[in-house]
């Protein structure tokens, strides 16, 4: 096993990242990652919550300087947090001036302290386990997916060779996507780090923020976004600004989406695929093709069970999507098995959510149903609840405190019971019927 | 900009009937989430995300992108006072009324 250098910017004049409009040098981000190395807590876990990317990316660093595992929760709702508080009890929070610390976990507030400036990039050993990641499991306790330095940094030099970053020398790179979250990991923090790249710190919402804070960076330049922030900021901006990279990912993107932001930032636009258990797996130009091609060092395979997914993942992951391979580098994306939620990029099952509603005092029985998919805007989940006595406002209260808001109800429907077959399940034609009385009744 | 803090605006507003402006916002609202809400029912001093009006950050994108339509305001996050702009239908509505171009 091998140490692989912790960044690719081996300048240390070069820039590293943009944080409020000024640039940080690679020699004083390596600088910032000593000291922050120095003064973490001696602790194996981190969850680290910092909002911006730049204190994110130091902070993740420091950890793996110090040998401690990065939490990445899905979300941070309290039952999460409490979860993790007792899964790991020698976890502790970083956050940062931007984050609310939680009451659930000691927090330790991320602290700019000097300027020393560091030349020597540190390698950190391949197989040392860098970041957890979460899957919501059925039973409300989330499923840990480690994975190590080794697979994280070769996920993010892939992604760059794979996209053609090589191309766009020192390009900078601005997500509308939280660091946290898989994607913006990879493609926000790893990427960067692995290719030599520069970060925005920010995390740019509106899309005139976007477009101010794109215009402020040097080019060449490149979004990372998803198809809702894409969507929106095409409708409101009469003018965007010109960009070298598009990348979009967590949910379909729509053909007609994908012509007219590339005839706009004049830029080619790539799509990625992958999961929270696997990473990034494949990419593809959705203006050019419908084939998804695996990143390279990724191949898939498939048996009775369905495809999986071997390469700089730890071990072989098998897909929650339906899959149609042409060989094992290239293929087609189906859409998801039955039981998978994908709202806005967040993933979680039916069956979590069901466990979690059921949870609730007072809830007799309760479904959620995912509606068919309109093109183009958000869906939401319906649920349909058993409850006699209780508040529609106690019932999504209690939610709230349990599930990530993108997965709320709406509508959340109160009924006098379920249509359950005889061995309990509820078959997909009574839930279908329910839905279109639902339907007839509002509409 | 810092106008919504004035004493006699909060005096006059402090109930909870919504003045004819937040009406439009809140049907506006109502209509680009299809929301259950009856528009006229909503609680204009209540927060518009989380407990109140339930709203997140991908309605507030959708939100934002009908305000600019119906009103020709650009929202923009990284003025100071944003929270307090999205604390709840009134604060959003006096933004929209101070910046309005259509």
């Amino acid at each position: 096993m091998a140490d692989i250098p912790l960044i690719r910017n081996f300048d240390a004049g070069a820039v590293f990242a943009f944080r409020n409009r000024r640039p940080i040098r690679v020699g004083e981000f390596l600088g910032d990652v000593r000291r922050l190395a120095d003064l973490l807590p001696d602790r194996r876990y981190v969850v680290n919550l910092c909002s911006d990317r730049y204190q994110f990316t130091v902070g993740l660093c420091a950890a793996l300087l110090r040998r401690q595992v990065n939490l990445l929760p899905p979300n941070v709702t309290p039952d999460l947090l409490k979860r993790l508080s007792l899964e790991y009890p020698d976890a502790y929070c970083l956050g940062d001036e931007a984050v609310q610390p939680p009451l659930q976990i000691e927090t330790f507030l991320y602290r700019q302290t000097g300027n020393t400036v560091s030349a020597s990039v540190p390698h950190i050993p391949e197989e040392q386990i860098a970041v957890i990641g979460f899957t919501s499991g059925s039973t409300g306790q989330p499923t840990p997916n480690p994975k190590s330095w080794g697979a994280l940094a070769k996920s993010g030099l892939a992604e760059f060779e794979r996209l053609g970053v090589a191309a766009h020398r020192n390009m900078s790179v601005l997500g509308t996507v939280p660091q946290q979250h898989s994607y913006g990991l990879e493609s926000t923090v790893l990427m960067v780090m692995q290719g030599g790249l520069a970060m925005h710190a920010g995390r740019p919402f509106f899309p005139s923020d976007i477009c101010a804070e794109l215009e402020a960076l040097p080019r060449p330049r490149g979004l990372v976004t998803t198809p809702v922030h894409l969507r929106v900021l095409l409708a409101e901006a009469s003018e965007l600004p010109a960009v070298d990279l598009l990348l979009c990912a967590t949910a379909p993107l729509s053909p007609q989406l994908a012509i007219e932001a590339e005839a706009r930032f004049a830029a080619p636009l790539h799509e990625i695929y992958g999961c929270t258990e696997a990473g990034q797996i494949a990419a593809r130009r959705p203006t050019q093709t419908q084939e998804w091609r695996t990143l390279p060092g990724v191949s898939l395979y498939a048996d009775e069970k369905g495809t999986w997914v071997r390469g700089h993942v730890e071990r072989e992951v098998l897909l929650a999507d339906v899959i149609e391979l042409r060989d094992r580098n290239n293929f087609l994306l189906h859409g998801r098995t039955a039981d998978l939620v994908n709202i806005a990029g967040k993933r979680t099952s039916l069956a979590h959510l069901n466990f979690q509603l059921n949870s609730i005092e007072g809830v007799r029985d309760g479904a959620f149903v995912m509606p068919e998919e309109d093109d183009g805007t958000v869906t939401r989940l319906t649920a349909f609840v058993v409850a006699p006595g209780l508040a529609s406002e106690t019932i999504m209260s209690a939610l709230r405190q349990r599930i990530d808001p993108a997965f709320l109800p709406r509508p959340l429907c109160f009924v006098e019971a379920l249509p359950r077959n005889e061995t309990g399940k509820l078959p997909r034609v009574a839930v279908e019927d329910l839905v279109t009385r639902l339907a007839a009744k509002v509409g | 900009m810092g106008n919504m803090n004035e004493p006699a605006m909060k005096e006059t507003l402090s109930n909870n009937a919504l003045t004819t402006e937040e009406l439009k916002l809140a049907q506006l609202i109502v209509s680009s989430l299809n929301l259950e809400t009856q528009a006229a029912e909503v609680d204009p001093a209540a927060p518009l995300y989380g407990d109140g009006m339930g709203l997140d950050s991908i309605d507030v994108l959708e939100v934002a992108l009908a305000i600019s339509k119906a009103y020709g305001v650009k929202l923009r996050s990284d003025d100071e006072v944003n929270r307090k702009i999205f604390s709840s239908l009134r604060s959003l509505s006096q933004h929209i009324q101070q910046h309005r171009t259509k």
